[in-house]
């Protein structure tokens, strides 16, 4: 992922970096967010994760952006999801591909600019992204 | 690129519609090498877009951290019938389509 204005290159492909390209420097507070993952996942190809945000998801007040962070994956901006009020519900499942025990991260930008966050550690067994993946 | 969309046939005006998708595509993480030793190339469907009635709601951008043949489950608000409609584009642009139809009752 290429990185905005302001945010070293050097940096993006790490867990701080991520961080510093979504927020820019906004404050983010734990809650509203619910990220749903395996406390063990058997191998990391294929992880489970549901993310949910308490949004009315209103013209007024809605999700605007999550985005995912596996700390110690390769490119650790994992994913990034665009909703609005049309989404109707800011819930989102898909799978993910882990490379170790790790922490994932859940940020969620809603329409009044804040920033929130939840995150969950998972245990890997058996890696991903590597050789063999 | 096959890909199976799960949209319920019909809605009521209002409704938060559960959409389900999932795209057969290898999510190449460009770190795996073959029994040669040379390097497959990274290849991801980094872009998915879904629109409604011919206006997009929702979007995600993606990489090698989403598992091999991507499943999505999202939602979107029932307004008028219309298609769902799901683009995407992986690195190599490849890009493919799935839509379904849904009809709305008041």
């Amino acid at each position: 992922m290429n990185p905005p204005p302001g945010v070293d290159a050097r940096t993006i492909n790490t867990p701080e970096g991520a961080l510093q390209s979504i927020l820019n420097g906004a404050p983010v507070r734990k809650g509203r967010v619910h990220l749903n993952l395996p406390q063990v996942a058997e191998n990391g190809h294929s992880v489970g994760m549901t993310v949910r945000v308490d949004s009315p998801m209103s013209e007024a007040d809605h999700v605007r952006q999550i985005d995912l962070i596996a700390d110690k994956n390769p490119i650790p901006r994992v994913a990034t999801f665009f909703l609005g009020p049309e989404s109707g519900r800011a819930e989102i499942e898909s799978r993910l591909r882990l490379n170790g025990s790790q922490r994932v991260t859940a940020i969620a930008r809603l329409s009044d600019g804040s920033f929130w966050f939840d995150a969950a550690d998972v245990t890997v067994n058996e890696l991903a992204c590597l050789d063999g993946g | 690129m096959t890909a199976r969309i799960q949209v319920p046939q019909r809605a009521r005006r209002g409704d938060a519609v559960e959409v389900r998708i999932v795209i057969q595509h290898p999510m190449e993480t460009g770190f795996r090498y073959d029994s040669l030793g040379r390097r497959t190339p990274r290849n991801v469907i980094h872009t998915l877009v879904c629109r409604y009635g011919g206006v997009e709601v929702f979007r995600a951008e993606m990489g090698a951290g989403i598992a091999a043949n991507p499943f999505l489950r999202f939602f979107l608000r029932a307004r008028d019938s219309g298609d769902v409609e799901c683009r995407w584009v992986d690195s190599e642009n490849v890009s493919g389509v799935a839509s379904s139809r849904l009809s709305v009752a008041a």
